[in-house]
C-alpha cells in the first residue's frame, strides 16, 4: 500500500463513536411520536387504478364496524373523502372489523365478497392498519404479461437483495465470518434514512437522496466501529469462527430489538416518492422510483465488481480472501483491507436498506426478513465472490416472484429457502465459486 | 414497589413451565452441539414438530390424546431429523447453521400459510387438543399451589414437565457415558479420526440429531399444552436463540448445564421484566426512557447482549468446565 498506515487513534475512534451514538439516540424521536397515538384500528379504503386517469380512487362514505373478541360492538366509522377511517379500541387485543358491503359504491365490490369481516390484532398505542382490497384483482389476465411483470419485479427485488448482500459476501470472503447481524445493518440503513428524512436532525429534514447519502455515511461509520470494537478484537484473540457466529447472532437479536425499542413496531414510509404513478412499458408497469432503483443498483454493483478487479485495494481484498497469510506476507496490510471491506460493505448495505425501505415499508425487522434471502443469494452465486452475490441474488429475486405463478404468494420465500438447501447439497461452492471442501 | 410480586414472578421463572420448555430444548441442543458438535440453529422447528404433532393429531384428525403424544414425540421429530439431517449433515458448521435456520423458517412459513388452514389453522394455530391432559390432573384448578405460585392446571403441567426434564437428563447421562456417546464425542473432537476407526460418522450424527430433536419436541409439546394452543408465532427463530442462551449460560457439554441455564435465564428475564414494570409504574423511570409497552423488548435485548458477553468472555458458561466443551474449542 502506498498510503501510510492510517490507524485510527483512540481519540479519533472515540469521536466517531460518540457521533454514531448520538445519531443512534436520534431514532428515539419516532418512538416518542408513537406514544401520542391511541390504540385502535384504521385504514384507507382505496381502489387501485380505477380513477379516470388510471390513478387510485379513494372511497368515501363506507361504513365499518369493529367488534371485540366476544362479538360485542366496540365502535364504527364511515370513511372520509380521502378514504381514511379509524376506530379507537379500549385496549390491545384481537378485534374484528366488518365492512358494510351495502354502503360500497356501485360497480366496486370487495375483491373477495366472503372476506367482508377481517381480524386485526391490535398492539398497544398503535393504530392497526386493516386493508379491504376492492375491485378486480390487479394485473392482466394474460399469462405472458403477468410473467413478464413478475420477472421485472423479481429483477428489482433481486437487485435490492444483491445491494444488501454484497457486504455480507465481501465480509465472509475476507474474514470467514458468517455475519448474522447483517440483516440489522440493512435495517439501520433504512431507519437512519427515515430519521434524516422524516424526523429530521436538529430540526432539519433532508430530502431523501441526501438522507440516503447521510444514512450510508452513518452505516459506514457503524461498520467501522463494529469491526474496530468487536471483530478485530475477536480476530486478535484468535476466536473460532463458530464463536464469532454466535456473537453475531447475539448482536443480531440485541440490535433488532433495540431498533424496535427506538423505532416502534409500526411500518413507516419515507416522506418523498411515496406515491407515484406507474409508467406503462407495454409488457410491464413500473413506478419511476423502481426504474431509478434498478439503474442505481446495477451501476453500483457492476462498479463494485470492476473495482475489485481493477483497483489496488480491490486486488488486495481478493488477495486477502484467497489466502490471508500469503497476502500478509507479501506486504498487504490485512487489517486495513478488512477495515475497508467493513466500511464499504456496511455503507452499501445501508444504501440497500434505503432502497428496500423505498419499495416496501420501513419496519424494525425488515433486515431480518431479508437475511435468509441474502444467504440464499450469496450461497447460490458463491460466497465471497462479488459477481456471485449479484448473480445469485438476481436468481433468488426472480425465482421468488415467478414462483407466485404456481404457489400461494404467502409462501413465496419457501422456494428461495429450498433453493438454498438444494444448492448447498449439489454445488456448495455456488455457481461462480471455486470448488473447496466445506463438509 | 411490590417486592412480593417481583419475588413471586422470579420464582415462577425459576421453576415454571417456561424454564421446563427451554430446559428440554437446550438439553436437545446440548446433544446436538455439546456432545456431537452440530451447530443446529433450527431447534424451534423440532419444538414445533412436537407441538403440531400433538395438535394436528388431536384437533385436525381427531385421534386420541396418546396417539398425538406418540406422533409428536417420536414420529414428527424423527421424520424432521431425517429431512433436515440427510441433506445437511455433510456440511461444514457455518453452512449447517444457515441451513437449519432456513429449514425452521420454511416450516414456519408453511404452517402460517392460509392455504393450509384446514390442517394447521394457519397463523391462529390449533387449539382444544389438551383437554384430556388437564382431565387427568389430580389438582383442583381453583386452588393455588406452592406458595400461590401456580394454579392447579399450571402445577400439573409443571410437575409433568419436570418429570420429563428428569427423564431427559437421565437419558442424556446414560447416552453420553455409553460407547455410543463416546463415539459422538470423538466425532465432535475429530470427525476424520472417528471415521478412520470405522465409525459411520454421518449415521451417528443423524442419530444424535434425532435424539436431540425428540427431546426438543417434548419441550415444544409442553409449551403447546401449557398455552393450550399451537401457533407458528410460538416457534419463531428467536425461540432457538433463547434455547442457545440457556445452553451456553448453563455450560455446553455438561449434562445438567442446560437445565440450570434455562432456570437461571428465565429467573433473570422474569425478574428484570417485573422489576422494570414496577419501576415504570412507580414513575422511577421517566417516560422518555422507557414506557410499559417497551419493557417486553428489554428481555430480547438482554438475551442478545447476554449471548455476546457469554460467547466472548465465558464460552464455557457459568458452571461449565473449560476442558469439556467450550464454544471456542476449535
Amino acid at each position: 500500500m502506498s498510503t501510510p498506515r492510517s490507524r485510527g487513534g483512540p481519540g479519533r475512534r472515540l469521536i466517531l463513536l460518540t457521533l454514531f451514538g448520538l445519531v443512534l439516540l436520534g431514532i428515539a424521536a419516532p418512538h416518542a411520536a408513537a406514544q401520542d397515538e391511541e390504540t385502535g384500528v384504521g385504514g384507507t379504503l382505496r381502489s387501485r387504478g380505477t380513477g379516470p386517469d388510471g390513478e387510485d380512487e379513494f372511497i368515501s362514505g363506507v361504513e365499518l364496524t369493529v367488534f371485540d373478541e366476544s362479538g360485542n360492538e366496540v365502535g364504527s366509522a364511515v370513511t372520509g373523502d380521502d378514504g381514511t377511517w379509524s376506530v379507537a379500541v379500549p385496549g390491545p387485543g384481537l378485534y374484528e372489523v366488518e365492512l358494510n358491503q351495502e354502503t360500497l359504491p356501485e360497480g366496486l365490490p370487495l375483491r373477495d365478497p366472503e372476506r367482508s369481516r377481517l381480524e386485526a390484532e391490535v398492539d398497544p398505542d398503535t393504530v392497526r392498519n386493516v386493508l379491504f382490497p376492492l375491485g378486480e384483482r390487479i394485473g392482466s389476465d394474460d399469462n405472458t404479461i403477468r410473467i413478464v411483470q413478475n420477472l421485472v419485479d423479481g429483477i428489482k427485488f433481486g437487485l435490492i437483495i444483491a445491494m444488501c448482500a454484497i457486504g455480507l459476501s465481501l465480509i465472509f470472503g475476507t474474514t470467514g465470518l458468517v455475519n448474522f447481524a447483517h440483516g440489522e445493518m440493512v435495517t439501520i440503513g433504512a431507519t437512519m434514512a427515515f430519521l434524516f428524512n422524516v424526523n429530521g436532525v436538529f430540526g432539519v429534514q433532508f430530502q431523501l437522496i441526501i438522507a440516503a447519502i447521510l444514512a450510508m455515511i452513518v452505516a459506514g461509520i457503524g461498520g467501522y466501529a463494529f469491526d474496530g470494537l468487536v471483530w478485530s478484537k475477536l480476530r486478535a484473540r484468535g476466536s473460532s469462527l463458530i464463536s464469532m457466529l454466535v456473537v453475531s447472532i447475539g448482536f443480531a437479536i440485541a440490535l433488532r430489538y433495540l431498533i424496535l425499542f427506538q423505532f416502534g413496531g409500526r411500518p413507516r414510509t419515507y416522506a418523498d416518492y411515496a406515491i407515484q404513478e406507474q409508467i406503462d412499458f407495454g409488457w410491464f408497469k413500473l413506478v419511476p422510483k423502481d426504474v431509478v432503483i434498478i439503474v442505481l443498483a446495477l451501476t453500483i454493483l457492476v462498479g463494485v465488481g470492476l473495482s475489485l478487479q481493477l483497483t489496488r485495494i480491490g486486488k488486495a481484498m481478493r488477495a486477502v480472501a484467497d489466502n490471508r497469510d500469503l497476502a500478509e506476507s507479501s506486504g498487504i496490510d490485512v487489517e486495513r483491507v478488512i477495515r475497508t471491506v467493513w466500511i464499504t460493505g456496511a455503507a452499501l448495505t445501508g444504501l440497500g436498506g434505503v432502497l428496500f425501505g423505498l419499495t416496501e415499508a420501513i419496519t424494525w425487522e425488515m433486515g431480518f426478513r431479508l437475511l435468509l434471502l441474502m444467504f440464499a443469494g450469496v450461497t447460490l452465486g458463491g460466497l465471497g465472490t462479488a459477481y456471485g452475490a449479484l448473480f445469485g441474488s438476481l436468481i433468488v429475486g426472480v425465482f421468488i416472484q415467478l414462483s407466485t405463478q404456481v404457489i400461494p404468494a404467502d409462501m413465496k420465500n419457501v422456494g428461495a429457502l429450498l433453493m438454498l438447501v438444494v444448492i448447498l447439497l449439489v454445488r456448495p461452492q455456488g455457481l461462480l465459486g471455486r470448488a473447496e471442501r466445506i463438509g | 414497589m411490590d417486592w412480593g410480586a417481583i419475588i413471586e414472578t422470579s420464582f415462577r421463572g425459576l421453576l415454571g413451565e417456561t424454564a421446563v420448555v427451554f430446559a428440554l430444548a437446550a438439553i436437545g441442543l446440548n446433544i446436538h452441539f455439546g456432545f456431537t458438535g452440530l451447530l443446529n440453529f433450527g431447534q424451534a422447528v423440532f419444538m414445533a414438530a412436537g407441538a403440531y404433532g400433538l395438535a394436528m393429531m388431536v384437533a385436525t384428525w381427531e385421534q386420541p390424546f396418546w396417539v398425538g403424544v406418540l406422533v409428536g414425540v417420536f414420529v414428527f421429530p424423527v421424520i424432521l431429523a431425517l429431512l433436515l439431517g440427510i441433506p445437511t449433515l455433510r456440511l461444514r458448521a457455518d453452512y449447517l447453521a444457515i441451513v437449519t435456520i432456513a429449514t425452521a423458517e420454511i416450516f414456519r412459513i408453511i404452517a402460517r400459510s392460509p392455504s393450509l388452514d384446514e390442517w394447521t389453522g394457519s397463523s391462529d394455530g390449533l387449539t382444544g387438543f389438551a383437554r384430556t391432559f388437564y382431565n387427568w390432573s389430580p389438582f383442583d384448578t381453583r386452588e393455588r399451589y406452592v406458595f400461590n405460585l401456580f394454579t392447579g392446571n399450571q402445577f400439573w403441567v409443571v410437575i409433568v414437565g419436570w418429570v420429563c426434564v428428569a427423564i431427559a437428563v437421565l437419558v442424556t447421562y446414560i447416552a453420553v457415558n455409553s460407547p455410543w456417546g463416546r463415539v459422538l464425542k470423538a466425532i465432535r473432537e475429530d470427525e476424520d479420526a472417528a471415521r478412520s476407526l470405522g465409525k459411520n460418522a454421518y449415521w451417528y450424527k443423524l442419530q444424535a440429531l434425532m435424539l436431540g430433536g425428540v427431546i426438543g419436541a417434548v419441550g415444544g409439546m409442553l409449551r403447546a399444552i401449557a398455552t393450550q394452543s399451537a401457533q407458528p408465532q410460538n416457534f419463531i427463530t428467536d425461540v432457538t436463540f433463547f434455547a442457545w442462551v440457556a445452553l451456553i449460560l448453563g455450560g455446553v457439554g455438561k449434562v445438567f448445564g442446560p437445565v440450570i441455564g434455562a432456570m437461571l435465564l428465565w429467573m433473570i428475564l422474569n425478574f428484570t421484566d417485573v422489576f422494570l414494570r414496577e419501576l415504570v409504574a412507580e414513575d422511577l423511570i421517566p417516560e422518555a426512557v422507557l414506557v410499559d409497552t417497551q419493557v417486553g423488548q428489554v428481555r430480547f435485548i438482554l438475551v442478545g447482549a447476554g449471548l455476546v458477553l457469554l460467547a466472548v468472555f465465558r464460552p464455557q458458561g457459568v458452571f461449565g468446565n473449560k476442558n469439556e466443551m467450550a464454544l471456542d474449542d476449535r
